[in-house]
């Protein structure tokens, strides 16, 4: 064999190699989809939407980790929301090439990656054992910390892409800075700040580890946020883990309808973070 | 984070506006708006600080949690490899090495899918197909790790269980030296069925910061390589990949500390056995999986600040690895 096609034959080779590797990549992630799709769908019930959490062997459903879940879920956000807006504007606007900031941003990306379950350990040192008792409120506090920086990178990126020209615009008006900020940098970023609020929901409502011993979970419907609260995905890991079908068929349900949930709102998000664009 | 008097007018400095604030002799502005900024500003660095005092509070809590059994164990606990809560003995090795051996094997496994994710997606990929495929790879990062879990446990498991691991034990479990890593009974669940689960997960992170920086290497440069007769996979290999090297290590590390931390996944298909074995398909144990197991379960308080050590240990390599990654890829991206 010529140098020259043999050479010709390694790229070729390595380029088939490169598409075997993305093959499998969506092979997997259409396996994944499929187990739900199959499992999940033959398990969902209406009575799903209004029974709570049964014993072994007695007709239930997922209504009050459903309810859990997005209480501490939207609790969560309620107070991430204006928190990451506020320290991604303060990144975006207020900081200039200075280092502090400089600072924060890593601090914050660093942050974005670390282990849920350390984050669970931290507001059960901090919250559970102060207070004496899990609950709601420390499930959702855990939420907040997963949350927050996921809105804060978000927030940052899509306030840069605000052209300075709008600024500068406002401020020649007389427009104070925090005016300039609300009503002309953050109107013309709102798609984008939405999309981190969004990406957020989505990370937060699959997470179990940071809930596993800060709300913990609870077998009945508790609406009162100083006590145990279920929530899907900790359900999900009790039933999906014991031995007793019809838990795991609940399991699977709730599987099925989380993970729905998250790629809808992923898929959501990333359409209109970047419908303003095109 | 100082605020003081005499920075508040001089620090209000967007990315574009640089000399619009330090103009001197601009007229006075009202009390109102002076305020106002102000308080906004604030609140905004406020939150911001929010942030850094979260991960600085995350180490002083766990150190302080963890205090009694580092007090009790010393600088053993790491390398001890006993774990029996009945005696109150507690030592890290098994979960230490659980946690490195299953996040090994996911690199192993992940970094040559998502290079050539990578590169199909950027010279191969028709560009009508490269937004779906782009989209449907970072999808899997959306998955919640949970859902890793159930599918690694019913799904893989068995799969590995009944023809993967009988075949790894048939052929390589034969050769010399490395055989002993492949030796044993198919369990089905054990560290490689973890390793591969966190493949998979830590994959579209990997494929997402490759992409990235494939995309910084200047046109003209592909274009010269190419130019001088070099093939699609001489391109790659000798002039895009040694100019992103950085990011792409980068990429690797952001990769590597995601496996280190994930918990759920691993959970459900470890196995739970506090007992170092030579075997990657022996049943192990991992950091976040002893934590996420035994936590809710731990009677004796030695036991609690056993669990949080453990804890404060994995934020402290995985806080590195993460910091290191976002140093070099940053440093890749800014040329």
């Amino acid at each position: 064999m010529s140098r020259l096609s043999r050479r010709r034959w390694t790229s070729r080779i390595a380029m088939l190699l490169s598409m075997v590797a993305t093959a499998f990549g969506l092979v997997i992630l259409a396996a994944i989809l499929w187990t739900l799709l199959s499992r999940g769908v033959a398990a969902i019930s209406p009575e799903l939407f209004y029974l709570d959490t049964p014993p072994p062997g007695v007709a239930g459903g997922l209504a009050n980790a459903l309810y859990g879940s997005a209480v501490m879920t939207l609790v969560a956000l309620a107070i991430a929301a204006p928190l990451g807006v506020m320290a991604g504007t303060a990144l975006a606007e207020f900081s200039g090439r200075s280092r502090v900031a400089a600072a924060a941003g890593f601090l914050n990306d660093v942050l974005l990656s670390a282990p849920s379950i350390v984050i669970g350990l931290f507001v059960y040192t901090a919250m559970v054992v102060p207070m004496g008792h899990f609950s709601a409120w420390a499930g959702a506090v855990s939420l907040v910390i997963i949350a927050l920086p996921v809105i804060v990178r978000t927030t940052q990126d899509m306030l840069q892409l605000v052209p300075g020209s709008l600024r500068e615009a406002a401020v020649a008006l007389g427009t104070p800075r925090w005016r300039v900020v609300v009503s002309v940098v953050w109107r013309a970023a709102s798609n984008g700040l939405l999309t981190g609020i969004l990406l957020a929901y989505a990370r937060v409502a699959g997470e179990t580890a940071p809930l596993l011993f800060t709300a913990l979970s609870n077998q009945y419907w508790n609406s009162d946020m100083n006590a145990p609260m279920a929530s899907l995905p900790v359900v999900i890991f009790q039933f999906a883990m014991s031995p007793y079908d019809d838990w795991q068929r609940l399991a699977w349900a709730g599987a099925f309808i989380i993970t729905l949930t998250i790629l809808v709102i992923n898929i959501g998000a990333r359409a209109l973070g970047t419908s303003k664009h095109s | 984070m100082k605020t003081s008097d005499s920075s508040a007018g001089t620090v209000a400095d967007g990315p574009s506006m640089s000399g619009l604030g330090a103009a001197a002799g601009r007229p006075p502005r009202p009390a109102r708006t002076r305020f106002g900024d102000r308080l906004f500003i604030l609140l905004s660095r406020g939150s911001a600080s929010l942030v850094v005092a979260v991960l600085g509070g995350v180490l002083v809590a766990l150190a302080l949690g963890a205090l009694p059994a580092l007090r009790e164990f010393g600088p053993e606990f790491v390398w001890s490899d006993r774990w029996s809560p009945a005696k109150d003995l507690f030592g890290a090795a098994a979960p230490i090495y659980g946690t490195l051996v299953t996040s090994a094997i996911a690199m192993v496994i992940a970094v040559p899918l998502s290079f050539g994710i990578a590169i199909f997606l950027t010279e191969l990929c028709p560009p009508p197909l490269r937004r779906p495929i782009g989209i449907a790879i970072e999808l899997l990062a959306g998955i919640p790790s949970i859902i890793y879990g159930l599918w690694g446990f019913f799904v893989l498991a068995p799969i590995m269980q009944s023809t993967i691991q009988p075949a790894l034990i048939a052929t390589l479990g034969n050769l010399p030296g490395i055989g002993v890593l492949f030796k044993g009974a198919p369990y089905g669940v054990g560290m490689l069925t973890a390793g591969v689960v966190l493949a998979i997960m830590a994959l579209p992170f990997i494929t997402a910061v490759t992409r990235d920086v494939f995309a910084t290497v200047p046109a003209m440069l592909r274009e010269a390589a190419y130019g001088v007769g070099m093939t699609t996979w001489e391109v790659i290999r000798h002039i895009v990949i040694p100019y992103c090297r950085t990011g792409l290590v980068g990429g690797i590390m952001l990769g590597l500390g995601r496996a280190l931390g994930e918990t759920m996944a691993v959970t459900f298909v470890i196995g739970n056995s506090h007992r170092i074995a030579a075997s990657l398909m022996a049943p192990a144990t991992t950091i976040s999986a002893s934590i996420a197991n035994e936590f809710t379960e731990a009677t004796s308080p030695l036991y609690t600040a056993s669990l949080i050590a453990l804890g404060l240990i994995l934020s402290v390599i995985t806080f590195f690895v993460l910091g290191l990654a976002k140093w070099m890829i940053q440093r890749s991206t800014f040329h």
